[in-house]
């Protein structure tokens, strides 16, 4: 595997040998392709395939990214973090099993980034059993090594994994204590700073909520977030479950990150509110690159194919 | 027998709550030997007198000092109905110590015992819940049921609920709304069949797709080339299978007559077997028997993307001219059917999996949406009693039409006015329309 | 005779199953003969793997053309059976599972089978492409519609269709591109598939129907 440096297009610039030649491949073709496309001729299908192999392998191999432009459904979770009031407390629920994590963990992570850099406290709860390892492997791998000042029990706390499904939800909906006595290592909850003042889900600020199965975000909106004086809680999901939280979206959920576009727009608003990340890996970026180019090429063929179309006169023939 | 007094007489005096307290023990088992039994009555007698005498009671007041929590109460056992006698519903109302701020409660486990034998642990639940379906029961046996707050290692049980044999019923009437539908659409089509038997002209619309396999098989004929069937990747369990090889019946009955070539790889072996004697039957029909051969039909394998290669192999190997992609499919639908688009073949395809329409429409000829996948073969046949079946449905889409406008104005109106008449409406059809029996 | 006994046992264990929903001790009676049905299936595995052989072997036999594609195809089968049927290099005894990590079966399964899968999945990809070139084109009013919401749909999915209409004021968001492609998606297709479903329903009992009173009966190779 070589090592590629990750640049980005548009947002943060950069010069590199294979991506302009990449595109300058993919560019030039689309032109050649125009040309012919205006003198009415039709493009052979060998010809789509081996474009659509240069877009989808050119961001693989040199790390192009596009910067992705947050929308407002993304941009409301966002902004409710940027714009809370340092310390505040925010629950990060990982509701997914490995299966699921290739899609979700990047939203977990960036979300976690942006609130330990805007100085607020997390409580990691999972209602997975699965969900529990992925946790711990996030804590272990983020916070020591970009936020090496950051102290267990103070700035952040893990619940660990409950059995009981939205039975748990239920209960910590109004008394944490009584689902969870003690955090993921043994200590009482009496003992751990960020508890101070907490009692219930009411008492913390936000709820991020990452998943896409049952129980999961539906769930945590549903029993925590629709009760009086429940918390705000955003979601991020797999994308297929994403047009199933559209209805609750604006007034039940405050923002939805849906698939990996949805953690894209997220990394893209962190890089550029907040530089110091631009070092950290962005798998939501990165695999948005692919798609993105596939997607572009896929337009310009039916482009093309239109040109062709009209220019060639087969629209007045009569077809089958 | 025992148990039974003890909750009837609790629930006689009206005191439970009080009266529980008063029997609370570590014990696992409640008191199902008859002298303890009596001990028990006695102790909730003199409690329950205390308790009268108290009066106003404070609850407070009998709050342990050692800080166990209180047992449930009102445990009532009902018999569910509707079922074939294998569950009963145990609730309970949770413990008074089981509040928010508090963290005495730690949940609650519930204890069955058969026939009057031991009581066994069935489950421990969470706090705040206060029901418990018992789905492992028989109508042969009489069950008593109690529950217990746990705290710690610390249960408090309740008083036991009166003895229960499951029931069983011969007529689900909570699915009487779905009886009524299904017997006014199944009613419809089959009135709808013995009046085109009667010899009513019914109008059926044209579906392209199916008009144009003739000319699909002729031009196999006539280019010399063979015609190759996919009947999806599903087993014969599935009616998108069958529907599949309905088409294929009639498709082989022309392919006969025409003396074309027909190639059916298949991915599951028992539509191997089944599309073997629809293509025999077919040729005997048409009068060549001799030219039937098994080898028509061949088994690949049942794994989804084996199959999808195997078939465009065949595809790009022996070019057919026709293919004809009617079954249910998955991711591999535009697989193949850019193929077969690729190597020039007309395709008349048809699913009933809406995923996949979008991309038979852009890569076939001819694609048959949904309902016209199972209507091609009554369609094909020209048979007025087949013809007649599909002017039934008409009859279900109309109610379905009715249903869609009536509950949108209702709900509509609802939440917009809040008219409670129209509330009414919404819940009504939901009521009819639900087929989940509460 | 031939007929008639497949139309009975067709027409007794359908109105049997129909019947059985409403009949709660009943209840679990149509998830017994789906058992059933998988046990047949398993049986007729036999027939199917017996064919395959059979057809290949036969073009080894004749030296048909392509015959190196059967010879990978029964130098495949029998190693796969052989790898299961033995278990070969499985950690433990002969009682650990079939798909134990280790195992040559397992260990073929993930270096060879999966790959493979994913390759052919991976196509899809390209033939989206080529189908969309083909398929979108403004050929009458109903493609336009077509062409015009597939666009949207694309271009919602890249970071441009953001960049193109962020200047919409969010108040009229619902028209910026991504939005635009949601609606798309949750209104308009929705609706369409939910109609296209309630037809299915309909076809599914209609044709049921058809079979059951033994109308149809094509699938046993009648055809009068």
């Amino acid at each position: 595997m070589i090592p590629f440096e990750p640049i980005r297009l548009f947002a943060f610039g950069g010069f590199n040998v294979p991506i302009v030649i990449s595109l300058l491949i993919i560019g030039g073709g689309m032109l050649w392709l125009l040309i012919r496309s205006l003198k009415a001729k039709e493009v052979d299908r060998r010809i789509v395939f081996v474009f659509i192999f240069a877009a989808v392998s050119a961001p693989l191999l040199f790390e192009i990214t596009f910067d992705e432009t947050a929308t407002p459904i993304v941009k409301g979770v966002f902004e409710k973090i940027e714009n809370m009031p340092e310390r505040s407390r925010i629950v990060i629920a990982f509701d997914f099993d490995p299966a699921m994590a290739p899609e979700v963990q990047p939203m977990a992570n960036a979300v976690i980034r942006h609130a330990l850099a805007k100085n607020h406290r997390l409580i990691f709860i999972s209602l997975w059993a699965t969900g529990q390892a992925l946790m711990d492997k996030t804590i272990s791998e983020i916070i020591p090594a970009e936020f090496p000042q950051k102290q267990d029990g103070i700035d952040y706390v893990s619940l660990g994994y409950k059995a009981g499904n939205e039975g748990v939800l239920n209960v910590i909906v109004s008394n944490v204590k009584k689902m969870f006595p003690t955090d993921v290592n043994g200590v009482p909850l009496t003992d751990i700073a960020i508890f101070n003042g907490v009692r219930s889900m009411k008492d913390v600020d936000m709820v991020m909520a990452v998943g896409g199965g049952k129980p999961g975000p539906k769930e945590w909106v549903l029993f925590v977030g629709d009760a009086p004086g429940g918390p705000p809680v955003a979601v991020g999901v797999a994308a297929v479950v994403a047009p199933q939280m559209y209805p609750y979206y604006p007034k039940q959920v405050l923002g939805i990150l849906g698939g990996i576009k949805g953690a894209a727009e997220y990394e893209s608003e962190l890089l550029h509110n907040y530089p110091r990340f631009a070092e950290q890996d962005t798998p939501g970026l990165r695999m948005m690159g692919p798609q993105t180019l596939a997607h572009v090429v896929i337009m310009a063929f039916i482009i093309f194919g239109n040109l062709a179309f009209f220019i060639g006169g087969r629209h007045k023939e009569k077809r089958l | 027998m025992p148990p039974a007094i003890v909750n009837f007489i609790a629930g006689q005096v009206g005191v439970q709550q009080l009266v529980v307290s008063g029997t609370s023990t570590t014990a696992q088992t409640p008191p199902s030997h008859p002298r303890a039994a009596f001990l028990v009555l006695l102790i909730i007698i003199s409690f329950t007198i205390s308790a009268i005498a108290q009066e106003p009671a404070d609850t407070a007041a009998f709050d342990l000092p050692d800080e166990r929590p209180a047992p449930p109460t009102s445990v009532v056992v009902t018999d569910f109905k509707y079922d074939a006698g294998n569950r009963v519903d145990i609730t309970w109302v949770p413990s008074i110590d089981d509040q928010p701020e508090l963290t005495l409660v730690d949940g609650y486990t519930v204890y069955r015992s058969a026939n009057g034998g031991d009581y066994k642990l069935l489950d421990s639940l969470l706090p705040g819940i206060s029901m418990y379906e018992d789905e492992e029961v028989t109508p042969d046996s009489v069950y008593t049921y109690y529950v217990a707050t746990m705290s710690g290692k610390d249960t408090v049980q309740s008083v036991v609920t009166q003895e229960i044999r499951p029931e069983w019923e011969l007529v689900n009437f909570d699915l009487a709304w779905l009886f009524v539908i299904a017997v006014i659409i199944s009613g419809s089509i089959v009135w709808f069949i013995w009046r085109a038997r009667a010899g009513a002209d019914l109008f059926v619309r044209k579906i392209a797709g199916l008009d144009a396999v003739d000319e699909a098989i002729g031009r196999a004929t006539e280019m010399g080339r063979p015609i190759l069937f996919i009947p999806g990747i599903l087993d014969m369990d599935d009616v998108q299978t069958i529907a599949g090889l309905t088409i294929l019946g009639r498709v082989a009955k022309q392919i006969a007559d025409y003396d074309t070539r027909i190639r059916m790889p298949v991915s599951r072996s028992l539509v191997m077997t089944a599309a073997r004697e629809t293509i025999k039957a077919s040729y005997q029909v048409a009068g060549r028997p001799d030219a039937y051969s098994d080898d028509m039909v061949s088994y690949v394998t049942d794994e989804q993307f084996g199959y999808v290669a195997a078939v465009d192999g065949i595809m790009v190997r022996e070019k057919p001219a026709t293919i004809f992609l009617l079954g249910a499919f998955f991711a591999e639908s535009l697989i193949l059917a850019e193929t077969g688009n690729s190597i020039g073949a007309i395709q008349i395809a048809g699913t009933a999996r809406p995923a996949q329409l979008p991309f038979f429409i852009a890569a076939c000829d001819f694609t048959l949406i949904g309902e016209e996948l199972f209507a091609a073969s009554a369609y094909l046949s020209g048979e007025p009693k087949q013809l007649g079946s599909l002017k039934g449905q008409d009859v279900g889409k109309g109610i379905a039409m009715l249903a869609i406008i009536l509950g949108m104005v209702a709900v509509t109106m609802a939440t917009a006015f809040e008219i409670d008449f129209f509330q009414m409406i919404a819940d009504g059809l939901n009521q009819v329309f639900s087929t989940k029996a509460e | 005779m031939r007929r008639q006994v497949p139309l009975f046992i067709t027409f007794f264990v359908g109105t049997l199953l129909i019947v059985s929903v409403f009949i709660p001790p009943m209840e679990n009676l149509g998830e017994d003969f789906t058992l059933f049905f998988d046990i047949i299936a398993v049986f007729a595995f036999f027939l199917g793997g017996g064919n395959l052989l059979r057809v290949h072997l036969t073009k080894l036999y004749r030296k048909s053309p392509d015959w190196g594609f059967s010879v990978v195809t029964v130098v495949g089968f029998f190693l796969m059976l052989a790898a299961g049927l033995f278990k070969i290099g499985n950690p433990g005894d002969i009682s650990a599972s079939v798909t134990a990590e280790g195992s040559m079966f397992q260990t073929m399964f993930n270096n060879v089978v999966l790959p493979l899968q994913s390759t052919m999945y991976a196509l899809l990809a390209f033939f989206i492409a080529s189908a969309s070139y083909r398929a979108f084109r403004a050929k009458n009013r109903e493609a336009t519609i077509l062409l015009v919401a597939a666009f949207i749909i694309l271009l919602g999915r890249t970071p441009f269709g953001m960049m193109l209409t962020a200047w919409i004021p969010d108040s009229w968001s619902v028209l910026q591109v991504p939005n635009l492609a949601i609606w798309i998606m949750n209104s308009p297709n929705l609706a369409g598939q939910r109609a296209i479903l309630i037809g299915i329903g309909l076809g599914v009992v209609s044709m049921s129907l058809r079979i059951i009173l033994g109308i149809e009966r094509t699938y046993l190779g009648d055809d009068r």
